[in-house]
């Protein structure tokens, strides 16, 4: 596609692109929802018809310009449809993780000042009912799926979102007009969605971003890697992440892609496979799971198979370091490979419904090296972005034949990237915010001389790559006062396939030292190949052999450390898996560092008092009913060799 | 809405009384418990209703028609199906074909036109699948639906024996211990789904369940068996306070 002749598009707003979109590609498939097993397909005519239904219906209920709408649920079509109507009005949408607990939705609402809330269930209502009185400024709450509402109707604080298009059309058939004019008044540099941000710290800020900022990316990552109409998109992000709107309010209607959503949460990877998409995004957690599932079922798999794949995959990976680079490869190699690709990774990675895939991307956190490597190997384009919220999502991106594990790669088109006295990143494009809602001194120091401050401390290389350290507050120094980047140890620990979830300390200590977090689904399978029995994640976290093979994990990456103090000293397995729902870990599922050292004060004191192996801790846990249970349980605490 | 009445069934096996003399009226709409010490008769009850037993003396009225020496194909013609206690699914299908299956008494097409399948035989075969969908979509099945279901957990499996019973698109469901086995969460599910369709499907429900703290939670009427003995009903506040049931229960002093 020319993305010379879209500049143009930079000057309208969403809902002036859909517009756009509809007149050119109007008749094809925008939208695909699964539903009772059937794929239901919206073209962009039908999405223009229900954003001007749902537009004009909010019109009726008191939304006007400047209102902020707020969006918790699964993704569904009429997210967007609820998001661009709104935004028609010159009103601002602004996502909620569906996974956030009554009493913070309460205190976003109130921040974000809504005065309408759309839900796609009964279970968001629900929460949102809860914390009814706290929330006055609301004035109606929306909902999808009408289950369960039963009891709700007699209460018009309530609305089914069939009412809302009802209204919409019959203000339409009285004023065709109206729509088309309120359409025309927007702005491109109108705020259009608050998106918040992961919050490691605290409550989440609401960043606001305008049309022109979503735009811009559409058209930046597009001028990259080109897409084409017939391409195909799954949302199985969050919708309030900002990767998931980047894609539905920017790329899919600069470029004309369809976007398909999944039955439900659940079902999200199996309706990947029957979808097939051309590119994807994700956080690294996905990439992990899935290259976990492949060894587990590769292990699980009849003895020709699995000599195959093993003798192949250190074909793949040698292929790799060639095409990742944009080498040619030896004659030899490049025969073999192939062969690999046709005879064992094109299957494999069709099982997965990847097989379409020309590009994977990965951000949001880091990725251990060797998971690019794996993924290349297998003939998946795996590609590192980095950017934050306050930018839209991506600033910097690998290209095609460059794909360096260690970097995030080169800035995107118009942006400049620039590295301050202090180590930090900072940069600048069409695609930074404005700033925070409502929080001016956040905002000046944000955006402080005009340069978006990512908070993050990195480098560029002499390729013109950017390389991240980790966050610039996160960046750890031993007593020594020697630098280490903890995130940077955790990933590696990651790439075990035993290992889940690991938190780095050592912080102003004398050495480096871990909690562990158990892959339960990879070492339950290697505990029953072992006829080792266990009944829960707390027992199998406690066995003598799985400490053994954790041991063995933490020494074969002490033995490659790039320095001396990086080397892990002493560790212990946890008892529970780190969880979004207890805190430990945010939205995104990134480590909420100081308030796991808090709450596991007891296991990081032990884990510095050298001569102790053994601890009596009080395990609490916190189920999502609300009940809580206290467990007395003994945790071992193991000193690595060599030290 | 059809009126269950059981009046004076007795049940004999050789000299042993499952059930003796036992009085019943069920209401439409409602959530009706059956409770109980082990061998009380709770299951018997279920069993008459449904056409495997038939009782000795006594009547079985739903509505107009007598149940009484109906077969099992002829009470679930009147719209009433079960869920059993023990599993009855078969564990080679998939959760769809099991609950395909299900929808054997809408097979309306004799055997030509399912040899042509065109016409009369797809098209009940399409209108039967959207049926089984909107059952999948109820009981939150989606991400089982090819699944085999000896594969599935034992919750899960409980959950389709409940789905496959609503695929019949019952009036009256006999649920049989849905709730054994499972853990607090699959439970939990459980009730939800229980008091769903009872609300959004307007199914009236017969409940046999040992969990008290259930069936005092989700029931509007009880009915306590004790060695094939009615010996208490009503709400579950009277039942609770009832000195008999209190007896059974617990114990004599």
């Amino acid at each position: 596609m020319n993305t010379k002749n879209m500049e143009h598009l930079k000057s309208l707003t969403i809902p002036q692109l859909l517009r756009w979109r509809v007149n050119s590609t109007g008749g094809k498939v925008a939208l695909r929802e699964k539903d009772f097993g059937c794929w239901n397909n919206y073209t962009w005519n039908q999405y223009y018809d229900f954003v001007r239904k749902v537009s004009l219906g909010l019109s009726q209920i008191g939304f006007n310009k400047g209102d902020v709408i707020a969006l918790i649920g699964d993704n569904i079509p009429e997210m967007l449809f609820v998001a661009l109507g709104a935004q028609a009005l010159g009103g601002i949408s602004a996502g909620i993780y569906q996974t956030t607990m009554p009493d913070e939705i309460a205190q976003l609402l109130k921040y974000l000042k809504a005065t309408v809330v759309f839900c796609n269930d009964q279970e968001q209502v629900d929460k949102i009912v809860e914390v009814r009185d706290r929330v006055p400024l609301v004035k109606k709450v929306i909902y999808e799926n009408p289950r369960g509402m039963r009891d709700y109707k007699t209460d018009d604080w309530f609305m089914f979102i069939e009412n809302v298009y009802e209204i919409g059309e019959k203000v339409h058939s009285e004023n065709p007009d109206l729509f088309e004019s309120s359409v025309d008044s927007g702005k491109p540099d109108d705020a259009c969605h608050l998106c918040l941000t992961s919050g490691t710290t605290g409550l989440p800020k609401g960043t606001i971003l305008t049309h022109k900022n979503y735009i811009s990316m559409g058209l930046q990552i597009t001028q990259v890697d080109s897409l084409e109409p017939t391409d195909e998109y799954v949302s199985f992000l969050p919708f309030a992440w900002i990767g998931e709107q980047m894609n539905s309010f920017g790329v899919a209607m600069a470029t004309g892609i369809t976007i398909n959503f999944p039955e439900s949460v659940e079902t999200a990877m199996e309706d990947l496979k029957e979808i097939g998409p051309h590119f994807m995004f994700g956080a690294p957690r996905i990439y992990e799971t899935i290259r976990s599932q492949i060894w587990l079922k590769i292990d699980e798999s009849y003895w020709l198979n699995r000599k195959l794949y093993n003798y192949f995959i250190k074909i793949g990976e040698k292929a790799a370091t060639y095409r990742m680079i944009g080498q040619r490869m030896p004659l030899g190699l490049r025969f073999k490979s192939w062969l690999g690709y046709q005879i064992i990774f094109r299957p494999l990675i069709n099982q997965i419904g990847f097989l379409r895939l020309r590009r994977a991307y990965t951000g949001g956190a880091a990725l251990g090296p060797e998971l690019f490597t794996f993924y290349q190997a297998i003939g998946v384009n795996l590609k590192q972005i980095y950017g934050q919220t306050e930018i839209v999502g991506i600033a910097y991106m690998h290209r095609d034949g460059d794909v360096r594990p260690d970097t995030v790669g080169k800035p995107l088109p118009e942006t400049q990237c620039k590295i301050s006295d202090t180590g930090e990143i900072l940069s600048k494009s069409p695609c930074v915010t404005p700033g925070y809602f409502e929080m001016p001194e956040k905002t000046e120091a944000l955006l402080e001389g005009g340069w978006l401050h990512s908070g993050d401390a990195g480098y560029i290389d002499e390729d013109g790559h950017l390389i991240v350290i980790d966050r610039l507050s996160d960046v750890m120094h031993n007593k020594a006062g020697e630098m280490f980047s903890p995130m940077f140890l955790e990933n590696k620990l990651k790439f075990s396939p035993y290992i889940k979830e690991a938190v780095i300390f050592g912080d102003k200590r004398d050495f480096v030292a871990a909690l562990i977090n158990i892959d339960p689904i990879v070492v339950g399978k290697w505990a029953e190949d072992r006829g080792i029995s266990y009944t829960t994640f707390m027992g199998l976290s406690a066995k003598p052999e799985v400490a053994q093979l954790v041991n063995e994990q933490v020494a074969e990456i002490n033995s490659r450390a790039e320095k001396e103090h990086f080397r892990i000293k002493r560790f212990a397995v946890l008892y529970k898996l780190l969880d979004m729902d207890d805190g430990e870990l945010t939205k995104t599922g990134k480590i909420r560092r100081k308030f796991v050292k808090e709450k596991y004060e007891d296991l990081y004191q032990a884990l510095y008092e050298e001569g102790l192996s053994e601890k009596e801790v009080e395990a609490f846990f916190q189920y999502q009913d609300g009940q809580s249970t206290t467990v007395k349980t003994k945790i071992c605490f193991y000193t690595m060799e060599g030290f | 809405m059809t009126t269950l009445s059981i009046d004076n069934v007795t049940l004999t096996f050789g000299g042993l009384n499952a059930l003796s003399d036992v009085n019943m009226t069920l209401e439409p709409g409602l959530i009706t418990s059956i409770i109980g010490p082990n061998g009380a008769g709770k299951t018997s009850i279920l069993n008459c209703i449904s056409g495997f037993y038939h009782p000795t003396t006594g009547e079985i009225r739903y509505g107009d028609n007598r149940l009484t020496h109906a077969s099992p194909h002829q009470v679930t013609k009147l719209g009433i199906a079960r869920a059993f206690q023990n599993l009855e699914l078969f564990s080679g299908l998939s959760v769809l074909d099991n609950l395909m299956l299900a929808r054997h008494t809408n097979l309306k097409y004799n055997f030509f036109q399912a040899m042509i399948y065109v016409g009369k035989a797809s098209q009940i075969e399409a209108e039967n699948r959207a049926y089984v969908e909107d059952v999948i979509d109820f009981m939150e099945l989606e991400p089982y639906r090819k699944s085999t279901v000896g594969n599935l957990a034992y919750g899960n499996q409980k959950r389709v024996e409940v789905a496959r019973a609503l695929t019949l698109d019952p009036r009256l469901l006999l649920l049989d211990e849905p709730m054994a086995g499972m853990n607090i969460e699959e439970k939990e599910d459980i009730v939800r789904f229980v008091m769903e369709i009872k609300k959004e499907r307007n199914t009236t429900i017969i409940l046999v369940e040992h969990d008290l703290g259930v069936v005092m939670d989700i029931s509007d009427q009880i009915y306590v068996l004790d060695f094939g003995e009615v010996i208490g009903s009503g709400t579950p506040e009277e039942v609770a306070s009832n000195a008999k049931v209190i007896e059974a229960y617990i114990g004599e002093d």
